[in-house]
């Protein structure tokens, strides 16, 4: 029997891991999978500590998480997709024109 | 060493690994097929945990459609910008040391969470159980995300429409 703790460990790693490639990467596309690395780490802690309690309620906010995380994608590509085609750059360092 | 040990250690190495060469992969297309490596990882970490309905909606949803969508992404941008795309980095340190800050902070908010010390039994059908709370208990958040995705359905039309 692996202790749950092993689990919050791990998805503690996994998400410092997306933290960095967040702070660290200047192409907006790494930086998006980033976020979903992060995502999952919480889901992973998420399911983990659900497992300990013994309810479904954690599995139903990873459920959550999940979906909004996927349609998260499709509107956020699009606009970085938008964005290379108006501007044909790679950095986010250069993207300021939502900045108001 | 049990079966189960030996599959969440061979499971969370492979999910770390793979989580790093997302981060450090200098080719982009390399990145997200470790990105659909650690999301399968995650996949089997949640039949460990005994989440089946979950793993198999991570398989379904993460593996199959995220990944698909961001493949796209990628060879649409490669085609518009005319080159490869390579990865470069910035501010290094500053990013190394707030992601440890980020690190100890959440070490310091899970050590200190009071937890059951004997798990309460799970409920007989755990997918049962998640099946009807979502349409009672959390009936409203389930709504809401229906709402949600008609708007993500919308909003990427909006952005994929032809230029007048």
């Amino acid at each position: 029997m692996v202790p749950e703790s092993y689990y919050t460990a791990l998805s503690a790693i996994l998400f410092t891991i997306g933290v960095v490639g967040v702070l660290v990467r200047r192409n907006p596309l790494v930086i998006f999978m980033s976020i979903e690395l992060m995502l999952n780490a919480a889901n992973l802690a998420l399911v983990a500590f659900g497992h300990r309690f013994g309810a479904a309620d954690a599995q139903v906010l990873a459920f959550f998480v999940m979906t909004v995380a996927a349609a998260e994608v499709a509107v956020g590509l699009a606009i970085i997709v938008t964005i290379f085609r108006l501007r044909r750059r790679l950095s986010v360092d250069e993207l300021s024109i939502m900045r108001w | 060493m049990s079966l189960e040990a030996a599959a969440f250690w061979g499971l969370a190495l492979v999910l770390l690994a793979s989580g790093l060469a997302v981060v450090l992969s200098k080719n982009l297309f390399h990145s997200v097929l470790y990105l659909a490596l650690a999301l399968v990882a995650t996949a089997g970490l949640f039949l460990l945990l005994q989440a089946e309905f979950l793993a198999a909606v991570q398989i379904l949803l993460y593996a199959g459609g995220v990944i698909t969508i961001v493949v796209f992404a990628i060879v649409v941008t490669e085609r518009l910008v005319g080159e490869r795309l390579v990865q470069t980095n910035r501010g290094i340190v500053n990013g190394g040391l707030v992601s440890l800050a980020v690190l100890i902070a959440i070490i310091i908010f899970v050590t200190r969470a009071t937890l059951p010390q004997t798990p309460p039994p799970p409920p007989a059908d755990l997918t049962q159980a998640i099946g009807r709370d979502l349409l009672t208990r959390f009936v409203l958040p389930f709504e809401l995300l229906a709402v949600l995705f008609l708007a993500a359905l919308l909003g990427a039309l909006f952005f994929a429409r032809k230029e007048e």
